[in-house]
């Protein structure tokens, strides 16, 4: 069956500003709301526009972390997946960073073993750690292609052609299938879920697994975090009242 | 012993500025900092990068496959130069083309990688942002080789070598297969005679208060008067006012000019990340309440249809 697997991370939502702990241990997010990362809705919703023009069959999202994040693969559900994967990692997603990205990688990349998809779509970063690792050290281990940062993705048979959005401009690709790609902001905008479809996902199958179930040992981590600080401030600034005043002010500065 | 081998951004003719504040991070780690320039011909970039102050060696990797910078291409030698040469960082800009490349020699290398490098406390101990910049994380890593990108606008450039001293330039001898699976297709980029957005000292964005492309028009003027590059927030790129290679911001270009003119944006945290290593912000927004004056140095609220034409009569 021709498959395509989204990886779904539970993140913070983007519209909430995040605090660091009084004591620099963490970053307070309890009680926050939370979303699915936004760049994975967009891998989503294109991993479902290829099954609605027929490139391919089943769409199955997979998320890693504690069971809450079951409610983000409801979520995508309720989008249109088929169905879902939530991998619980145990004790090894609980320290302040969460889960190596190579940690993720190698999960994901068991979840490819067991799912054989065509595709593997992947938001380019989350917006919580900012990483922007998964998508390309998935690929390194699969050995398959990698099209990062995508905003366009076509499939033609045993092929797809990627545009990416890179520092100079756009970037096009060809690669042979299986590949991962990782999504852009302008790759599309993920449709809204209707309350019919949020009832309709509670029938669709969502499966749990251990990493033993999927053959792994809890990896030792290797990056620590020691402390967490809010970034310096910016000194307040001053208004100006016109064109004429802003320009004498840079120019006093010797801005301009 | 330590040794850093830094992994050169260039367009097949001329090195990266990036490249040079990555040398500036690699410093800051006290050990010998080689370059790796993979190209079809290295030789221009190559004597380029042999000039930077604190560079020890260049390595070019050449071969026709290595004429674009395709990750899954490149990643297999830059790991195997790496294994084989013992070192103990492996560093690349967190550009587009870093954050595409270096993961995949990190999980080649079975490496942690750290992004967005800002800071250098020791060779284990490093500082990043998080969160959009909203958190600054200093972490602990425990690895033979840590792989990492370095946030550039953290950083100036490594000037050039004072003394006259012989950088050898040697090929890196690695016989790896490289995979055919994945091929370079084109790149479309906007010829532009403005400065690079990424390393201009002057930059002037707008925001979705332009309105439309034409309504951009009025900022290229004023960035002609000023000598500036242009920028956008993603508003303004995602209503298709301007092309995605000038989004700044958390998902586009982290910038840190001298002279940063914020132009009806209202100044989104995800925007606010891209800018702040500005050394002095200009917002101008008839919103008096936009975020974008709470880091402004100066505010100005007005309407930029009539504010901005008088700027450019001005200068």
């Amino acid at each position: 069956m021709k498959r395509i697997l989204v990886g779904i991370k539970r993140v913070v939502d983007y519209n909430v500003r995040v605090r660091v702990k009084p004591d620099g241990s963490g970053v307070a997010i309890d009680g926050a709301k939370m979303s699915i990362n936004p760049f994975d809705e967009i891998a989503l919703e294109e991993a479902l526009r290829i099954k609605e023009r027929g490139a391919a069959e089943e769409v199955v999202a997979a998320s890693i972390g504690a069971a809450d994040c079951q409610q983000q693969l409801r979520t995508a559900l309720a989008m249109g997946a088929d169905r879902a994967v939530h991998v619980d990692p145990g004790p090894a997603a609980a320290g302040a960073l969460g889960l190596e990205p190579l940690t993720v990688a190698r999960i994901l990349l068991k979840l490819i073993e067991r799912e054989q998809p065509l595709l593997v779509i992947l938001g380019k970063q989350a917006i919580d750690d900012d990483n922007s690792q998964t998508g390309p050290m998935l690929a390194a281990l699969w050995g398959r292609p990698q099209a990062t940062f995508a905003s366009k993705i076509e499939i033609a048979g045993d092929r797809a052609t990627a545009v990416r959005e890179v520092d100079a401009g756009l970037e096009t690709l060809e690669v042979d299938l299986p590949a991962v790609f990782t999504t852009d902001l302008r790759l599309n905008e993920p449709r809204y879920v209707k309350l019919p479809d949020i009832m309709k996902a509670k029938k669709k199958p969502l499966d749990t697994l251990t990493l033993a179930d999927l053959g792994l040992t809890s990896p030792a981590p290797r990056i620590r975090a020691v402390r967490f600080e809010p970034p310096p401030q910016r000194q307040k600034g001053v208004r100006v009242k016109d064109a004429a005043e802003l320009v004498s002010a840079l120019k006093q500065k010797g801005l301009i | 012993m330590a040794r850093t081998l830094l992994v050169a951004e260039h367009d097949g003719s001329a090195l990266n500025a990036s490249t040079a504040k990555c040398v500036t991070c690699a410093r800051d780690l006290g050990a010998d900092i080689d370059v790796v320039v993979c190209a079809a011909q290295a030789g221009p970039v190559a004597a380029e990068a042999a000039k930077l102050g604190g560079v020890k060696r260049v390595l070019t990797l050449e071969q026709a496959a290595n004429a674009h910078p395709l990750a899954a291409v490149l990643a297999p030698q830059i790991a195997a130069i790496a294994s084989g040469g013992g070192y103990s960082h492996v560093l690349g800009p967190s550009t587009t083309f870093g954050r595409d490349l270096m993961p995949r020699i990190a999980a080649l290398l079975d490496a942690p990688q750290l992004s967005d490098i800002m800071a250098v406390e020791s060779p284990t101990r490093f500082r990043r942002p998080i969160y959009a910049g909203n958190v600054i994380v200093t972490v602990e890593v425990e690895s033979p080789v840590i792989v990492g990108t370095v946030r550039t606008a953290s950083y100036s450039a490594a000037p050039a070598a004072t003394t006259e001293r012989a950088v050898q330039i040697e090929p890196a001898n690695v016989s790896v297969e490289v995979p055919a699976h994945t091929r370079f297709v084109s790149v479309s980029a906007a010829k532009s005679d403005r400065p690079d957005l990424q390393t201009a000292r002057r930059v002037v964005s707008g925001g979705r208060a332009l309105g439309s492309s034409e309504g951009f028009k009025l900022l290229y003027r004023l960035a002609d008067k000023l000598g500036a590059a242009v920028g956008a927030s993603r508003a303004a790129v995602d209503a298709g006012y301007v092309p995605n290679e000038m989004q700044v911001g958390q998902t586009g270009k982290i910038i840190a000019p001298e002279l940063y003119f914020a132009i009806g944006i209202s100044g989104a945290i995800q925007h606010l990340t891209g800018i702040k290593d500005a050394k002095t912000i200009v917002a101008i927004n008839k919103d008096a309440d936009a975020p974008i004056f709470e880091v402004a140095d100066y505010g100005l609220v007005g309407d930029l249809f009539e504010i901005v034409p008088q700027l450019i009569e001005l200068l």
